[in-house]
């Protein structure tokens, strides 16, 4: 009998049998890693087994390549602080389920799970208004970089200055500064403040600029990540970054600075 | 072994919610020693519910009349539309006796894991009721999940130019709930919706 014990984010449960669930679990230790949980539907357990919550989950199986099962005690309830919340619970939604499609099974990433339970806690600090998307950017750069797909952007890639950094390339993912770049604005990406070296939180409040982060990161996300396994674009990420476009004013977003 | 005509209605049995090969067995045996008491007004009762029962073309309600009960009472309130996911949950309500309104099915909510979004929903006939002028309040009665409320944040959104109030269901401690039984997100809840008394 294998078994052992992580902390984990349910990414989401599918229904199996009266009363039972498949969970998707992104554990700290062992990934992104599936299990059978009963009782999910029983009125005691169903407000522990929401997206977004946290756990720590027992796994157990008579063979490794098993499914097995999972009994959970909760730790964190994210899902309920967020449910009044539009934007929050979209972007909640997002990044589970950029979690659940990007990520392969049963392979540790510690560092993407170290990076979503501080977007969850994020998101609960009602004093950082939206700037809390910027550390959903982040959190998908880091998703890239953990998968091989890591964005340079500490130097233009044209001059290796770091100075007047303004787009990247969607060819390579570097930097590449305002000067050098501007005779291909059309056909670059604009780079957000906040990702600048050395911003510390500069524009993260800015619409604009998270919107620019949201492209720049779902331009790679589809290029290298869903793309290459043929999968779609979730579409809960598709309807966080709508729903952020509804709620600002958003000029020039997308490709161009 | 049972003959084929048995073994047939057990793996239809089988196939309901709740129920697997096993429970299909018995149901099938206690059937047969009621044969005349049950069995058979049972698959009269079903049959004709198969033939009679159907959506109703408005709210997408269950029943023998299009449109169906609950649409054609006049004495119900018309400016009231309460949104529900399922058919199930009218009953509930009404179970409730405490609305006196009109219902809309949506059919499901949107679900990024079983890849329902808005256009597998009932939403175009909800935006066209809920633009009645009659209407004056749309109460979204979605669970209280993530999809659920993700979904009624969406219909929000959609219903926000139709000159509505919008409202939900309150959320919070369930009627005979002690506190130290209650989950951490039920309690967070209740306390961000308490009331004054």
């Amino acid at each position: 009998m294998i078994e052992w014990t992580d902390d984990g984010v349910i990414l989401g449960v599918r229904p199996h049998g009266e009363g039972s669930g498949v969970l998707n679990l992104m554990t700290r230790e062992h990934g992104r890693h599936a299990g059978l949980a009963r009782g999910v539907a029983s009125v005691k357990s169903r407000g522990i087994y929401q997206p977004g919550n946290c756990v720590q989950a027992t796994w157990k199986a008579r063979l490794a390549d098993q499914l097995g099962t999972y009994v959970c005690e909760p730790t964190r309830d994210h899902a309920a602080v967020l449910l009044d919340d539009p934007l929050k619970l979209a972007g909640l939604s997002a990044a589970c389920a950029v979690a659940e499609t990007a990520l392969p099974e049963r392979e540790p990433h510690p560092q993407v799970y170290d990076g979503l339970i501080a977007l969850l806690e994020m998101m609960e600090i009602p004093e950082l208004g939206d700037a809390w998307i910027a550390g959903y950017v982040r959190w998908e750069i880091g998703v890239l970089a953990d998968l091989g797909y890591g964005l340079d952007l500490d130097s233009c890639a044209a001059t290796g200055t770091n100075d007047d950094l303004a787009y990247v390339s969607p060819r390579s993912g570097r930097a590449v500064s305002l000067s050098a770049g501007e005779p291909y604005r059309d056909k670059l990406l604009a780079l957000p403040r906040f990702l600048l070296p050395g911003a510390s939180g500069l524009g993260a409040g800015d619409p604009d600029d998270l919107f620019r982060g949201l492209a720049l990161t779902g331009f790679f996300l589809e290029r290298h990540v869903f793309a290459t396994h043929h999968r779609a674009p979730p579409p809960a990420r598709n309807r966080f970054v709508e729903r952020f476009a509804q709620v600002t004013t958003v000029s020039g977003g997308g490709l161009n600075a | 072994m049972a003959a084929g005509e048995l073994d047939r209605a057990m793996q239809y049995l089988a196939k309901l919610p709740g129920l697997g090969p096993r429970s299909a067995r018995r149901a099938i045996l206690h059937l047969m020693k009621r044969r005349d008491s049950l069995m058979i007004p049972l698959a009269d009762a079903l049959r004709v519910a198969a033939e009679r029962i159907k959506p109703c073309a408005v709210c997408g309600n269950l029943d023998t009349t299009d449109p169906c009960a609950i649409c054609a009472d006049d004495r119900r309130d018309g400016t009231s539309l309460c949104v529900i996911q399922d058919v199930a949950d009218i009953w509930a309500l009404e179970r409730a006796s405490g609305f006196k309104g009109r219902y809309h099915v949506l059919g499901g909510v949107l679900s990024a894991l079983d890849g329902i979004g808005p256009e597998d929903l009932n939403l175009d006939s909800l935006i066209v009721r809920a633009a009645a002028p009659e209407v004056t309040e749309v109460i979204l009665a979605m669970n209280a999940t993530v999809d659920g409320q993700t979904t009624a944040h969406y219909i929000a959104d959609r219903l926000s130019n139709c000159g509505v109030r919008i409202t939900r269901l309150a959320h919070g401690v369930p009627v005979g709930g002690e506190l130290d039984y209650l989950d951490d997100g039920t309690l967070a809840q209740a306390l961000r919706a308490r009331q004054n008394v």
